[in-house]
């Protein structure tokens, strides 16, 4: 093989690899802290694409006018659809807002995915830490399957495109930077957009976490929950906001994506399974094994559809991510960075 | 009786009855009624509750005792299902040979997957499990059509070989899956004034394999090996250092579970000789979890009822549909009934997942331990105040 | 003749030798007790004797075969009984079902797969239980959830799951810590009756010394990992590297 394939691969492995990180990383926030199974965080990232999607219908929210100057088919002055926006802000601005919808939507999906973060956990999930994880999975499981519906309700069964900003379309020759020819390693502009704001978000929630007073609290509690508590911190508050900050990040995973993939009201579901995964993997209750289980997995999952590769393991696409999986928890019995007893009862 | 203690044996007659007497009693309102779309006692929606409450009740032997949560067991279902198919092409469209077939493949199967996962517990046998169904449904659609016939499925066709059968002559229809001559899709109507039951053979033959796993599972239930296996799911380290090793307590209830599967294919494809690789798919699996937790995981009857409730709702909800609503509310002014079905519209035809999810939540809220722990939970309560009181 | 022989067994615990060149021999039908200070290395030292842990150098040999590098299980199968500190109990199961389970491991092996025959026709086994849990007393809480009783209770539980297999070497854990002063002298009836009556080998670890010296017929004294002392019961009273290791004047 040769070595820009095998480059391209890596790269086509980045963007799946960026969303399993994001997603991973909040679900084992989530297992660590609460030790709560959350089968709806893949109903997060689904809501966060669906912020997205809304915002964009709020933005390109138009009224119309009549121009009498022109006229449609039947001869009647022609109806003018114009956005508020570009009312409000001028023709020029107004299009480029609507034309980054995507990335103001992430303005938008913090406080929306925080707020619901909050009264998921307020709501329901604090009921569920002393439950058994029996208990969890079907609760969650029915929330999921209920977001899933109201989103479905509103914004009906298909793929909504949402386009990414004019300037992010098209590609990036990204062999020609490292000295191969053009036209070998070409990779879309708005793949390398995720890719690096999954690595600010990933690196923001390490920081978060690692360096203020706040995170060094949850780690701890991550540790050892009943010794926090003794120690007279309230730590169900912080795990609250924790909670919210998982399923913001799980939102703004899935705001990005959108211009990748369009969005579907099941979307999540597809992802939940593959971030079981990529959790279990990583090692329950370590944050950066879920990054690296996720990057791991969709840089393998690219590889194995290539054709040389199929060629020679017919199927191995389809299945490379659970014989992976199987491979590493049988060689190491708590993922690759897996703690003692987290999760094995 | 039957080795059975008196409160089990009347447990498992009343199972009896409940089966014996479905035809009957699902089928509550007079046919043509307003509100017949409730009536569940057709032939292909009983002989689903019966399948799925067996499926379910083997895997509580392995979830509800040893507390191992499989992911994966709609694969020994689609196994089954397979194997099941390829005895009805191969050898006789008879189904006791596909049944037998379908549950001795799965139990194979389950060896194997069982003998790698269970070297993991807690999260990660989940997981392990799990990827091995995905393996299994992703090799089944793709590399496997040969022998699984790919996204269009396994079925039987008029130019199979048909051993036992003696080789059909190329006219004629393909032959129905039958006992001994009996086809299964076979039914008798009765009318009783307004109401129509219907009694089918593919069921009853069902109930009867369900009356026998659900006798089985009592007998596992109450031995001392099913002691061991509660033991296993209270204290799998002390279990050890008694003497006892676990492992092979765990693998043996996971092989009795993955046969329980696999019977439950093999009578699904005896019903309906058609078997395709959705069903082995997480979501499968992810279904027979919740229909152990519904019903009440660790208890006899629970996943029964957790399989029954959920495909009722299945069925019955999703077809559901405005017209009906409609005709439900025609007796109330317009502007209330058009509200009344713009409120339960969500809930119903399309929209019938959403009311599974509330259902979910809603039981786990207000009835922990399932529909049989809630509820006992619940008898209890009331009995204990009433006898404080007195 | 020797039931246990333990030679040179050392573990250490990253910068901490919690066990230095550990001998001891307990002489079979004999009450061996082991004394110490606290993190002297005692229950580390019952860990490497039921495989919990595995020494780093040394042996342990009871009745001539090895039991370092085998599992649990079949330490326990060779006849050899834990009875532990902290309890370690089935606590969804009720007190009967509790002591069936040893009680059928000690009859069936390590695996049965005795899957049809009713738990209540298994007479034999039932009633060695309710046995077990009579001498203890505990005859009237057969029913109970194990998880509901009260820690005494548990430990009571604890050692009826330990004698009703009838090991040939029984260890004890601080078997009557959290047990008040008349359940604490029952036991130590229960445990001299049968120590007596059976010719049962026990070792035992008791930070009471009431319970030690009307139940020992010899006493090993453990302090930072070493054994420093080895004698009769009434040899150990009086003599001062005893009295050192426990006031602390030792080294």
């Amino acid at each position: 093989m040769e070595l820009s394939a095998f480059l391209l691969q890596v790269l086509n492995g980045l963007d799946k690899g960026s969303a399993y990180a994001l997603i991973a990383l909040g679900l084992t926030l989530i297992f660590g802290t609460l030790g709560v199974v959350n089968f709806a965080h893949g109903a997060l990232f689904m809501i966060g694409a669906f912020c997205a999607v809304t915002l964009q219908k709020i933005l390109t929210h138009s009224f119309i006018t009549l121009d009498e100057t022109k006229t449609d088919f039947l001869g009647k002055p022609l109806k003018v659809k114009t956005p508020y926006v570009e009312e409000w802000f001028g023709q020029v601005a107004g299009q480029a807002i609507i034309d980054w919808a995507v990335p103001l939507a992430i303005l938008f999906a913090i406080p929306v995915m925080l707020l619901i973060g909050f009264a998921m956990e307020r709501g329901l999930i604090k009921h569920f830490y002393k439950r058994p994880h029996a208990d969890q999975i079907l609760v969650t499981f029915g929330l999921a399957i209920v977001l899933q519906e109201i989103i479905k309700a509103y914004f009906g069964a298909n793929q909504i495109p949402v386009p990414a900003p004019e300037a992010f379309i098209g590609s990036l020759d990204f062999g020609t930077l490292i000295g191969f020819d053009p036209g070998v390693i070409i990779y879309p502009y708005w793949r390398v957009v995720y890719f690096i704001f999954a690595m600010i978000i990933i690196a923001a929630v390490f920081a978060f976490l690692q360096f203020t007073t706040f995170g060094m609290v949850v780690r701890a509690g991550m540790a050892d929950r009943e010794t926090v508590g003794l120690l007279g911190i309230d730590i169900d508050k912080r795990f609250t906001i924790m909670f919210g900050i998982a399923a913001a990040v799980a939102g703004l995973a899935g705001v990005m994506y959108t211009p990748i993939n369009p969005p579907n009201y099941h979307m999540g579901m597809d992802f939940l399974v593959i971030s079981f995964v990529v959790v279990v993997v990583g090692g329950m209750g370590s944050l950066g094994g879920a990054v690296l289980a996720g990057f791991i997995l969709g840089i393998l999952e690219s590889f194995a559809s290539m054709r040389e590769v199929i060629e020679f393991i017919p199927g191995i696409n389809q299945v490379v991510i659970y014989l992976a999986a199987i491979v590493i928890l049988l060689a190491r019995p708590r993922g690759l960075l897996g703690r003692k007893g987290v999760m094995e009862s | 009786m039957l080795g059975l203690s008196r409160n089990d044996f009347l447990l498992l007659l009343f199972v009896l009855v409940l089966v014996a007497a479905a035809p009957i009693f699902l089928n509550p309102f007079p046919e043509g009624s307003e509100f017949a779309q409730f009536n569940a006692g057709y032939p292909d929606l009983m002989q689903r509750f019966v399948i799925f409450g067996i499926f379910a009740i083997g895997f509580n032997i392995l979830f509800g005792l040893t507390g191992y949560l499989s992911f994966g067991h709609a694969a020994f279902l689609g196994a089954g299902s397979y194997a099941g198919v390829w005895m009805l092409k191969l050898l006789t469209i008879n189904v006791i040979p596909a049944i037998v077939v379908s549950t001795i493949v799965a139990g194979i199967f389950s060896v194997i997957i069982g003998y790698i996962s269970l070297r993991r517990s807690g999260i990660y046998f989940s997981i392990l499990t799990l990827a091995f169904a995905q393996m299994s449904f992703a090799l089944a659609a793709s590399v496997l059509t040969p022998i699984t016939g790919g996204e269009t499925g396994l079925q039987t066709a008029l130019h199979d070989p048909r051993i036992l059968d003696g080789a059909s002559d190329g006219a004629g229809n393909i032959p129905a899956p039958s006992l001994f001559g009996l086809e299964m899709k076979q039914s008798w109507q009765v009318n009783v004034g307004d109401w129509l039951w219907t009694f089918n053979v593919g069921y009853y033959l069902s109930a009867f394999v369900l009356l026998i796993a659900f006798y089985i599972a009592i007998r596992i239930f109450r031995s001392p090996f099913g002691m061991m296996l509660k033991a296993v799911k209270s204290n799998n380290q002390r279990l050890s250092y008694t003497g006892i090793s676990p492992r092979p307590y765990t693998l043996a209830a996971f092989v009795i579970s993955g046969m329980y599967a696999g019977l439950a294919g093999g009578l699904m494809v005896a019903m309906d000789p058609l078997a395709g690789a959705e069903r082995m798919q997480w979501t499968a699996s992810g279904e027979v979890v919740l229909m152990t937790i519904l019903g009440g995981v660790g208890t006899l009857v629970g996943p029964v009822l957790g399989a029954g409730l959920i495909k009722y709702f299945e069925n019955i909800f999703s077809k559901i549909n405005d017209n009906l609503l409609h005709q439900w509310f025609a007796f109330m002014p317009d502007g209330i009934e058009d509200f009344m079905v713009t409120i339960i519209h969500p809930f119903v035809g399309k929209g019938w997942h959403l009311t599974l999810g509330l259902m979910f939540m809603l039981v786990v809220v207000f009835l922990p331990g399932g529909l049989v722990g809630g509820l006992s939970g619940l008898y209890r309560r009331v009995f204990q105040r009433r006898s404080k009181a007195q | 003749m020797s039931a246990l022989e333990v030679r040179g067994v050392n573990k250490r615990f990253g910068g901490l030798q919690a066990l230095n060149d550990v001998n001891l021999t307990v002489d079979e039908g004999r009450i061996h007790a082991i004394i110490g200070p606290n993190g002297a290395g005692k229950s580390t030292l019952l860990n490497c004797f039921v495989g919990r842990l595995t020494p780093d150098s040394g042996t342990v040999m009871f009745h001539g075969k090895s039991l370092l590098g085998i599992q649990p299980h079949q330490i326990n199968q060779a006849g050899v009984s834990r009875v532990f500190q902290t309890p370690e109990i089935f606590s969804d199961l009720t007190v009967l079902e509790n002591v069936m389970i040893p009680a059928l491991a000690h009859r069936d092996g390590i695996f049965e797969f005795n899957a049809f025959k009713p738990l209540r026709r298994e007479t034999e086994i039932r009633q060695r239980a309710i046995d077990v849990l009579e001498d203890l007393g505990m005859e009237d809480k057969t029913d109970m959830i194990a998880a509901s009783m009260s820690r005494g209770d548990k430990r009571r539980l604890e050692m009826a799951m330990g004698l009703v297999q009838e090991p040939k070497l029984l260890l004890l854990d601080e078997p009557t810590a959290g047990m008040s002063r008349a359940d604490t002298n029952n036991t130590i009836d229960v445990l001299r009756h049968i120590g007596d009556s059976r010719g049962l080998t026990m070792i035992i670890i008791e930070h009471d010394m009431h319970v030690v010296f009307s139940l020992a017929d010899r006493i090993s004294v453990l302090a930072q990992g070493t054994v420093i002392v080895e004698d009769a019961p009434e040899h150990i009273k009086g003599n001062v590297k005893v009295q050192e290791a426990y006031l602390g004047g030792a080294h």
